[in-house]
């Protein structure tokens, strides 16, 4: 195939050309980019929790008894609610979950020395020591949310209080690792200005209720308080077909219990829609990500086609005489080819170049990561095959143009 | 002469329909994208108190310790307690509000309803007056009532409806939490988006049902909502019946102020303010002061999701790449007509009357794709409706977003439509007329 002539062409039509070389710039550095946010959203949405998700609902309850004896309410309410069929266990936790945005947290320092660091440098950052999500719960917290003990041990019966805080704690892998790097947590004690808390056992995965950055949204550390509010959240395990089911039984077991209470209908859920709820604006995000994506590759399929499609008609005649002096229908389909793939070729390599800028700027303002190199040549492929699905048609049509217009007059 | 054109705009439309109908989509597509996204900005960046929004401003000091566990130097963004009753009492402003966030339980005398929670904001007695909150029945409480610790409650329409039946509830007592309260005011629908006075119980879509006495709350020990930040040994109280202990920030705080020099003169306040609790030895900062107005303290909180501006940039990218579509093919289009122009031209028309002819043209185009973009928002926003994002249910197209699309849409085709206008008359009438 010869170049040469295609490019004289293209010399005649430079506004078009150019016009079509910028659409593909433009939607080439756009798509990457998109797609790259989609591909971080994703990411960011199917982080693991670290906890059996699928097993798992949790349901409210706030008593409006004045004087009423939390512990005792907590205790019987856990009772009845074992007892619904195909509960296999239930616990009480205050009110925190992983992603259910209802977050406390606390500064946690290694040692004493640590805490006198971040008191000097007037700042957490830097001095060894961490804000990690406190979870609280009745016995057989970690059992029940399925989590898993990694070393050490589960707390014992007698570590529990209800008043005050514990002496001991259960911390995550990312949390022992940051706070005694090289070496292990199991025995430490945990400093907050006030306490020492000892870590007994480490789980391997517990995320926390509200996410931040990648590198803290795995710093939560458990300990064995028991809930000691009128407003509880009972966390029930069961099998994952059951869990509506359970939810009502739920419901009607805890007012049964005492009627001296609010259940908020939208704080009895199951875990995943707890879990669908944290990333709705994800969701959502990534819908109209796509779509925008989907509409941007459509509107320039449509514009080469366009374009292809009025030169086709506009140089019917050259079509014939090149037909009539021996050019077969292949010849001409590949010129229509050929000058597709010159035009986005050349739309491609400015719009890698632009992609990278725009990349560039929405790290700047937006925090996004740099964009992986490998996102340019897929983008670029992308970008061809729609080329050449959109040229077809017209360049087909230029192969049916029959020698016999040569001698026609327009 | 503009009537010839619209003719001839028209009809050069319907004769070639598939490029026509390119141009038309490809506006449509671009307009609608990007009008579903500045509407949904529109929305979350409007103004929730227009004309008064100016008057209110939100005063942050600094009451925290010297060691400061609390990472970074800027101002806490609300109130102690302490702080908040002293500002407050010293009534150095137009108006000013104390105010905290909470739930109470609603025990109706009617035996068919339930006891049931709604959020509550508990206050001081100007938030009314201070916010232009609309009356449907009664009025506010007064200072002395606060004073008074008065079992006075303002509830919402909507409340009113569910527990009364919608009539004059004014004077009739309703149970919260075990105490009788007697109903001194129904507000009618009121509903501020942003929910700009709390932005600690999430910015959108949170609305209270009842408003009582803060003070009367707070001898009450109802249940608070919203964050607190505490230092120094200070705890949160989230359990229980206790509240975050004097060390810890959790309340609002409002000032309504009338003119420029009363915000200059109550800065100066709140920093003597600073100083003389320093002297006290209550503070320990050299005095950080910061008096933000409302427009203000919603963009420092940056209470527009930064998705909605990402999104509002990717759907100009997208109207951009539509638009040198648009040009392409408008280009190719008034091309194809170079022998018409040139028969035009060689008849006597000037190159201005080309030029207005052609753009005539793509006005044309400009406002079907604006009808076309019109259809594809409404469809976008429905689709923004249903999704259950907090600020979903706000996204609807106002008249003035309306004007703003086909603005948008002529504007732009016009704008793709200069380029190929100009190469187009710029034909040699005798060069395409012998071709021919």
């Amino acid at each position: 195939m010869q170049i040469r002539p295609i490019l004289s062409t293209l010399r005649h039509h430079k506004l078009t050309a150019i016009l079509l070389t910028l659409q593909v710039a433009f939607t080439c550095a756009i798509v990457c980019n998109v797609v790259f946010m989609v591909a971080q959203r994703v990411q960011r949405i199917s982080v693991p929790t670290g906890i059996a998700e699928n097993e798992l609902s949790a349901i409210h309850s706030r008593g409006i008894e004045k004087g009423e004896n939390v512990q005792a309410r907590h205790v019987a309410d856990l009772a009845a609610l074992r007892a619904i069929p195909g509960v296999r266990s239930a616990v009480a936790v205050s009110y925190s979950l992983p992603l259910n945005q209802s977050e406390s947290s606390s500064g946690m320092c290694p040692s004493k020395q640590a805490l006198d660091r971040a008191i000097q440098r007037n700042s957490i950052d830097g001095s060894g020591c961490v804000q990690p999500a406190l979870y609280d719960g009745t016995p057989g917290l970690i059992a029940t949310l399925g989590l898993h003990l990694a070393a050490g041990r589960d707390f014992l019966p007698d570590e529990y209080v209800s008043k005050g805080k514990p002496a001991v704690a259960i911390i995550t892998r990312a949390l022992a690792q940051k706070l005694y790097p090289g070496r292990s947590a199991l025995g430490q004690s945990m400093y907050d200005g006030d306490n020492f808390f000892r870590v007994v056992g480490i789980v391997d995965t517990l995320l926390r209720p509200a996410l931040s950055k990648p590198g803290v949204d795995g710093d939560s550390m458990i300990w064995p308080q028991r809930p000691d509010g009128s407003s509880v959240t009972y966390v029930l395990r069961s099998a994952p077909q059951d869990r509506q089911r359970v939810l009502k039984a739920a419901e009607a077991a805890l007012l049964q219990a005492s009627s001296n209470r609010i259940i908020d209908p939208k704080q009895m859920q199951t875990y995943t829609q707890i879990r669908n709820a944290y990333f709705q604006r994800d969701t959502t995000m990534i819908g109209l990500l796509i779509a925008s994506v989907l509409g941007l590759l459509f509107v320039t399929a449509l514009g080469i086609a366009g374009l292809a499609n009025f030169w086709v008609q506009q140089r019917t005649r050259s079509i014939g005489i090149r037909r009539a002096i021996g050019a077969t229908r292949g010849d001409i389909l590949r010129y229509f080819q050929t000058e597709n793939l010159l035009i986005v070729t050349v739309g491609i390599v400015l719009g890698v170049l632009l992609a990278v800028l725009m990349n560039l700027l929405l790290m700047t303002h937006y925090e996004l990561p740099r964009l992986p190199l490998w996102y340019l040549p897929i983008g670029a492929a992308v970008l061809w095959a729609l080329g050449q699905l959109s040229v077809l048609s017209p360049a087909l049509r230029a192969a049916q143009v029959p020698p016999v217009v040569a001698t026609r007059s327009v | 002469m503009f009537g010839y054109y619209l003719d001839l705009a028209l009809h050069s439309l319907t004769r070639n329909k598939v490029l026509g109908a390119l141009m038309v989509l490809a506006i449509a597509v671009g307009i609608g994208a990007c009008m579903t996204t500045l509407t949904v900005l529109h929305v979350l960046s409007g103004d929730p108190l227009p004309g008064k929004s100016g008057k209110l401003y939100y005063p942050q000091i600094d009451p925290q310790d010297a060691r400061g566990m609390m990472p970074g130097t800027l101002a806490p963004e609300q109130v102690t307690l302490i702080d908040g009753m002293n500002l407050l009492r010293a009534k150095r402003a137009d108006r000013q509000a104390l105010m905290a966030g909470g739930a109470v339980p609603i025990q109706p005398g009617s035996s068919s309803l339930d006891p049931f929670y709604v959020e509550a904001r508990y206050t001081s007695a100007d938030f009314f007056a201070m916010f232009d909150t609309p009356f449907l029945y009664g009025r506010g409480w007064t200072g002395a009532d606060d004073e008074a610790h008065a079992r006075d409650v303002v509830i919402t329409r909507q409340l009113n409806d569910k527990v009364f039946d919608g009539a004059d509830s004014t004077g009739r007592s309703l149970r919260l939490g075990g105490i009788t309260f007697r109903v001194v005011g129904v507000l009618d629908s009121w509903r501020p988006n942003p929910h700009f006075y709390d932005l600690t119980t999430g910015s959108y879509n949170y609305y209270e049902q009842a408003f009582l006495p803060l003070q009367t709350a707070l001898e009450l020990h109802f249940a608070k909502n919203g964050s607190n930040d505490c230092w120094g040994n200070g705890t949160g109280g989230v359990e229980g019946n206790a509240y975050p202990s004097a060390t810890c920030v959790w309340l609002q705080f409002w000032v309504e102020l009338d003119s420029a020099a009363k915000a200059a003169a109550y800065r100066q306040f709140l920093v003597h303010y600073s100083e003389e609790q320093k002297a006290l030895g209550r503070f320990q900062r050299a005095p950080n002061v910061q008096l933000r107005n409302l427009m203000q303290w919603l963009d420092y909180n940056r209470v527009v999701p930064g998705d909605v501006r990402l999104q509002a940039w990717l759907a100009f990218g997208f109207l951009l790449v539509c638009l040198v579509n648009t040009v392409g093919l408008m280009l190719a289009k008034f091309l194809r007509r170079s022998g018409e122009l040139s028969v035009r031209r060689a008849l006597g028309a000037s190159r201005r009357a080309l030029f207005a002819q052609l753009l005539t043209e793509s006005g044309v185009i400009g406002i079907a794709g604006g009808a076309g973009g019109l259809l594809l928002s409404l469809f976008g926003l429905w689709m923004v409706r249903h999704r259950a994002s907090d600020y979903a249910s706000l996204a609807h197209l106002d008249p003035a977003m309306l004007l703003v699309t086909f603005a948008l849409a002529i504007g732009a085709s016009l704008l793709a439509g200069i380029l190929p206008a100009w190469r187009a008359c710029h034909v040699a009438p005798a060069l395409q007329l012998k071709s021919h």
